[in-house]
């Protein structure tokens, strides 16, 4: 599907506030745009404010103040025509246990004013595709908890929405489903719907999503493109595997070498800095490498960095 | 969302709510019978016979099968609406409904329905269960449908009411157990208030399940001891009122967004 220059946001959040009822600021002020089509990263730690953000997005919870449009429709006036466009999959699971998977999808379509012979068809269609076809007609409360979360994807597809938002919907599955799932969703986001994706997994956003935001107290921190972001890091560290002990640390300028096993040493560098005069000082001292790998993963090293930094400009 | 698919939306709503009761039949249909027997066979057969006629013609079992009939409705109809509507809450799958583009009184209107539909097979069940000890015949169909529906659609929102409120399960239990319960049983079911001394007398007559008790008992047997204008004043007053509470609770989301 593509996308209209003229298409408007997928999503807009100007100025948004949310004060609860026990005084807790979880908004103060957020503002992003998510562009129509784009695979959009939402993170932050716990208790920055996503889930309140994707609640006032899905109109489970009320703003205190500013706005959210849904591919330009205000939720706030225009709430049901908004909802129409929209799909969750929240953190939390939140459908009934006694029911089976194929009627938890028909309903959900129903909500949505979708025809029970399409609801069906749609059901079928994305229950096959989520790998849940062979559970459909067993009570929901006996599948597996990564099986509960795919449910999860195929009821929010029942109203095959123009936004869907993921809010952690890998939390807990095993890797393989985990892969299975960011297939089918990448497949939608190619198809058109624009995805947005909360998630403590960072290499998974790192690889899926085009532009993301970092939300920390109740604050937008970071708003860019992915490139850009992971392009700010300009230090990283190795992990390196020795194929002999070794007791004294070679010295490399522009390199912080530490050791961390008889077998392992890390080095931190610039990345600016090249690695080959990291392994010939090793090999100047007979030292072989034999294996190599990034500490952390690059947005996870960020992510660490900028949270750690607001934090500290916080307690200013 | 346009009319067809707040149509479509509604149906959803209904059909859950039929099918639960159907599922669930042993807790919802099975209890109202063994009880109501139990009330026919005590106080109506046992009892009754020593108590003779309470309006020229009518036994006792036959005047209390209606006030048994109605007690059934409203306890069901309030039970369904508090009990499903606060399981959806409690497991959190009311969210479905609330990040969809249903409007509020679609919510309101698909469980008010379910509500509805359980007071009728439960009442039917009753009624069914009466013709085994005494004869009903229906004087006036029109005033027994529109009371048991006026009635279940009073206690269905109260019972809605509850459920927005209620933030374990203990707080659907107090409702029936310390308030509907009595007022059914101070509501005319098992004799005439105006039997009663004064003031218990006057104090009967600001108990809403009077006027539904003998309302529906004037639809089977043609006697009441209220006049009927009163009775339906009564009955479409709360209607309006506690229709106005409940949309007014789904606008706010209390209970349900934060």
């Amino acid at each position: 599907m593509s996308i209209s220059p003229s298409t408007p946001p997928a999503l807009e959040v100007r100025d948004l506030k949310k004060i609860y009822p026990n005084g807790v600021e979880a908004l103060k002020g957020v503002s992003l745009t998510v562009q129509a089509g784009d695979f959009y990263a939402l993170l932050g730690p716990n208790g920055a404010g996503k889930s309140t953000l994707i609640g006032v997005i899905s109109s489970l919870v009320n703003a205190s103040s500013g706005e959210a449009f849904v591919f330009g429709v205000p939720i706030r006036t225009r709430r049901s025509d908004a909802m129409q466009m929209l799909g969750l999959v929240p953190q939390e699971l939140n459908f009934n246990l006694f029911e089976q998977p194929f009627q938890i999808c028909i309903n959900q379509a129903g909500f949505y004013g979708v025809p029970r012979k399409i609801a069906k068809e749609r059901a079928e269609k994305y229950l096959k595709q989520l790998g849940l076809w062979d559970k459909a007609f067993e009570v929901s409360r006996t599948l597996s908890g990564g099986m509960k979360r795919r449910l999860m994807i195929a009821r929010a597809m029942m109203n095959e929405p123009r936004l869907l938002i993921l809010d952690e919907p890998t939390a807990g599955v095993d890797i393989e489903i985990r892969r299975s799932m960011w297939k089918f969703v990448q497949g939608i986001n190619a198809a058109g719907t624009t995805v947005i994706l909360t998630t403590h997994y960072l290499e998974e956003a790192e690889q899926l999503c085009r532009n993301i935001a970092i939300i920390d107290h109740g604050r937008i921190i970071v708003n860019t493109a992915m490139k850009n972001l992971l392009g700010k890091l300009d230090v990283e560290t190795f992990v390196l595997d020795l194929a002999t002990p070794v007791d004294e640390l070679p010295t490399v300028d522009g390199v912080r070498i530490t050791r961390i096993d008889a077998h392992t040493i890390e080095a931190e560098m610039s990345r600016a800095h090249d690695l080959n005069s990291l392994f010939a000082a090793l090999s100047a001292r007979g030292i072989t490498v034999v294996s190599m790998r990034n500490k952390a993963n690059r947005l996870e090293e960020l992510f660490v960095r900028l949270i750690d930094a607001n934090d500290k400009a916080a307690a200013a | 969302m346009n009319s067809e698919g707040t149509l479509v939306a509604l149906g959803t709503i209904v059909r859950r709510e039929v099918t639960r009761i159907l599922r669930i039949w042993s807790q919802t249909l099975l209890p109202p019978a063994i009880t109501m027997t139990l009330y026919f066979v005590i106080f109506g057969s046992l009892i009754g016979r020593r108590v003779g006629e309470m309006a020229p013609g009518v036994s006792y079992i036959e005047y209390i099968a209606p006030g048994l009939v109605m007690m059934s409705v409203i306890q069901n109809a309030y039970g369904n609406i508090s009990s499903s509507f606060f399981g959806a809450k409690f497991q959190r799958f009311v969210e479905e409904m609330l990040v969809s583009p249903m409007p509020g009184w679609t919510i309101l209107a698909g469980y008010i329905s379910g509500a509805v539909l359980r007071g009728l097979m439960v009442g039917l069940i009753v009624l069914a269960i009466s013709l085994l000890f005494t004869k009903i015949h229906v004087y006036h169909p029109l005033v027994t449908l529109t009371t048991f529906l006026l009635a279940a659609v009073i206690f269905g929102m109260l019972g809605f009411i509850n459920a927005i409120y209620a933030r374990k399960f203990d707080d659907i239990a107090i409702i029936p157990t310390f308030v509907l319960t009595p007022l059914t049983y101070l509501g005319g079911v098992f004799y005439n208030v105006a039997q009663l001394p004064s003031p218990w007398k006057e104090i009967s007559y600001a108990n809403p399940i009077l006027y539904m008790v003998n309302a529906f008992r004037y639809g089977l047997l043609d006697t009441s001891d209220i006049q009927l204008g009163v009775a339906y004043a009564v009955m479409l007053g709360f209607v309006v009122l506690f229709g106005v509470i409940c949309l007014s609770l789904l606008k706010r989301g209390v209970g349900l967004r934060s």
